[in-house]
């Protein structure tokens, strides 16, 4: 064998060998599993370790899966309620390949499972609801409203409404449903929320009148609470006046009374000296002032004044 | 096909003589230049708001803080950079079109849905928020989750509808809204904490919390009737003020002009006391003479401004026949 055929069948030894190892090589990654298929049978466990891998080339094949959590999305669902209130409901779910294995065996792909993943979840979320009153899929706890000043008598029947589970508790209903039947085809439900409840259009315009009705409710009782309160105030107003007004009436009928009775008693002290004295007295200012030019006075020459015109008297 | 083409005369042009290099010379620096290569290919830089995922072969090996780092080359080692220290956000019910000084802001269909919501009274209410986050572990946020961010944004919606559905109708629209931004923000990061997602919420911050088109006016006339009982209020307390002062006033005069009558009253018996004392203290001394002219002067007072007089003699008895009265009175 000459040097240069041997150089060639190296090369060519060579080339095979990496082609051969090119196949046998594969690597895994971080988000990856792996099942390993000879001629379409799988062989062995998975493998969930990233890095490199070897197998068998050509005839063993890797088939990759996700070892990440997955999504998934139910659609929108108008599903009646136990109380019969049609609404939409949509859900959501994360879940993983947990038996890569069965998971190739049951459903091929992801694309299977969101299928089944459709039915299950949907089936149990419709089944949820309808078995639930509205008033459990919203609210999550029996805790009390806070009473702001808005909060009048509302419809009490259906808002006041004990819960018995709540949202959060239907959901874990939901999860563990689903999740029972899930590993049949090697997949782990993490979490279903309810993400969206709405009503459906019809409802909601009667949801709407009730608000609206509630609302005017609110606007009357403020409206009518400030002529209340208004009217109040004014009578509030008018008693104090005549408080004020009748106060000052009775101090100064005191305080004049008080005075009177002091002149009084001043006047009854100095004319008691001499009350005849004080009658003269007073008669003679009273003639002063009560006699006018446009009286007329008759007096008889038999008068105290005039009877000195006719005779000296003496 | 090829005979379509013209003859073209191709002319390789002549090279220059190059200066003769040794073989090994050559080589070694062909190699130099491919080490170098792949020396540069492995360099990379990590901005100080990231952080640096390298994987081996797929594997997760390691993570770099921000600076100038080497990894294996030819793709042995890959690597990811991810905003650690970037404060991500995200919008629901809305969307920003254009931020700057006057962002823009639109609501398409899809956004529209994440807002309606149901509170715990049954209304219906449409509730716009953003979320503050920022990624917290590389690791998890790569390798733990698929679609991180889209399972982020289902959270938000779930956590948001459960928080609020257990609140009334006035407790969003007013007194509540602080707390439930925290509320939502805790759930938010439990759920975080539970999803292993890698993330760490920062803030929740509910933007326009508004009830539907169709009620909102019977919302805003609840506003007006709350103004109006206020103003109602706030007249009535005005003619409060406007009347109690000066009524009070009103009232203070009268109390006065009183005590000034009594002042006055009380002076004016002082005064004529003192008077008719003094009158009748000289009095005393000589009282017939004193009456005689106290009379007198009076009587003549008196009589001067008297107009008519008439004087009868004491035996006269009837006068009337004399005068005509009605006469006199109509001068």
């Amino acid at each position: 064998m000459s040097a240069k055929t041997r150089n060639i069948l190296l090369i060519v030894v060579a080339l095979a060998a990496v082609i051969v190892l090119a196949d046998a090589v594969f690597i895994v990654n971080e988000t990856n599993q792996v099942i390993i298929t000879q001629f379409g049978e799988p062989i062995g466990g998975a493998i969930v370790t990233a890095g490199v891998h070897l197998k068998m080339p050509f005839i063993q094949k890797a088939n990759y899966f996700e070892k990440r959590w997955l999504e998934w999305e139910g659609d929108a669902n108008q599903i009646p309620t136990k109380d019969k209130k049609y609404i939409w409901v949509e859900t959501y779910c994360r879940w993983r390949i947990s038996n890569p294995l069965v998971f190739f065996q049951r459903v091929q792909d992801e694309r299977g499972a969101q299928s089944r993943l459709d039915d299950i979840v949907d089936g149990e979320a419709r089944n949820a609801v309808a078995n639930y009153d509205l008033i459990e899929l919203v609210r999550s706890s029996n805790r009390v409203f806070e009473q702001s000043e808005e909060a009048v008598a509302k419809d009490a029947s259906e808002v006041l409404a004990k819960i018995a589970l709540g949202r959060d508790k239907i959901a874990k209903i939901i999860l563990e449903k689903a999740d029972k039947i899930t590993p049949e085809f090697g997949v782990e439900i993490k979490d279903v929320q309810i993400k969206r409840v709405n009503y459906v259009d019809e409802v909601q315009k009667k949801v709407f009148e009730r608000m609206i009705a509630e609302r005017q409710r609110i606007a009357s009782k403020y409206r009518s609470e400030g002529d209340g309160k208004s009217a109040e105030i004014r009578g509030q107003k008018e008693k104090e006046l005549k408080r004020i007004q009748s106060e000052a009436y009775r101090k100064a009928q005191e305080v004049m009374g008080k005075a009177d009775a002091e002149a009084t008693r001043i006047y009854a002290a100095a004319y008691n000296l001499d009350p005849e004295l004080y009658q003269f007295l007073k008669t003679l200012e009273s003639y002063r002032t009560s006699l006018a030019k446009d009286t007329w006075l008759i007096l008889s020459t038999d008068s105290e004044f005039l009877k000195f015109l006719k005779s000296s008297g003496r | 096909m090829s005979q379509e083409f013209p003859n073209i005369e191709f002319r390789i042009p002549k090279m220059p003589k190059l200066p003769k290099i040794p073989a090994k010379a050559i080589q070694i620096g062909l190699v130099a230049i491919v080490a170098l290569v792949i020396l540069a290919s492995g360099f990379y830089t990590v901005s100080p708001d990231e952080m640096g995922v390298i994987q081996r072969f797929g594997k997760f090996v390691r993570l770099t803080d921000p600076g100038l780092h080497f990894k294996l080359p030819f793709g042995i080692e890959a690597l990811t950079k991810v905003p650690v220290q970037q404060q991500l956000k995200q919008e629901f019910g809305f969307r920003t079109t254009r931020p700057g000084i006057h962002s823009e802001f639109a609501v398409p269909a899809d956004a529209a849905k994440e807002a309606v919501m149901l509170t715990g009274d049954l209304n219906v209410l449409n509730v716009e928020w953003i979320v503050q986050y920022k990624i917290k572990d590389p690791y998890k946020f790569l390798f733990k989750m698929r679609e991180a961010q889209a399972t982020f944004r289902d959270m938000n919606e779930a956590v948001v509808r459960r928080v609020i559905g257990d609140n009334s109708v006035d407790e969003v629209l007013t007194t509540g809204r602080d707390r439930l931004a925290h509320e939502v923000r805790d759930e938010l990061q439990k759920l975080c904490n539970a999803y292993e997602i890698g993330i760490d919420v920062l803030q929740l911050i509910f933007q326009d919390i508004n009830p539907p088109d169709q009620v909102k006016p019977s919302f805003n006339d609840v506003n007006e009737s709350l103004q109006e009982r206020e103003r109602k209020i706030n007249e009535a307390w005005a003619e409060y003020n406007n009347e109690i002062p000066k009524a009070t006033g009103v009232a203070e005069q009268a109390i006065r002009s009183a005590e000034g009558y009594a002042t006055e009253r009380v002076n004016n018996a002082k005064g004529d006391a003192s008077r008719f004392t003094a009158v009748y203290q000289s009095y005393a001394q000589a009282p017939l003479v004193t009456r005689k002219r106290l009379y007198l002067e009076t009587m003549n007072e008196v009589m001067q401004k008297i107009g008519k007089k008439i004087i009868m003699d004491g035996s006269q008895k009837n006068l009337l026949p004399l005068l005509n009265l009605n006469e006199e009175v109509k001068k």
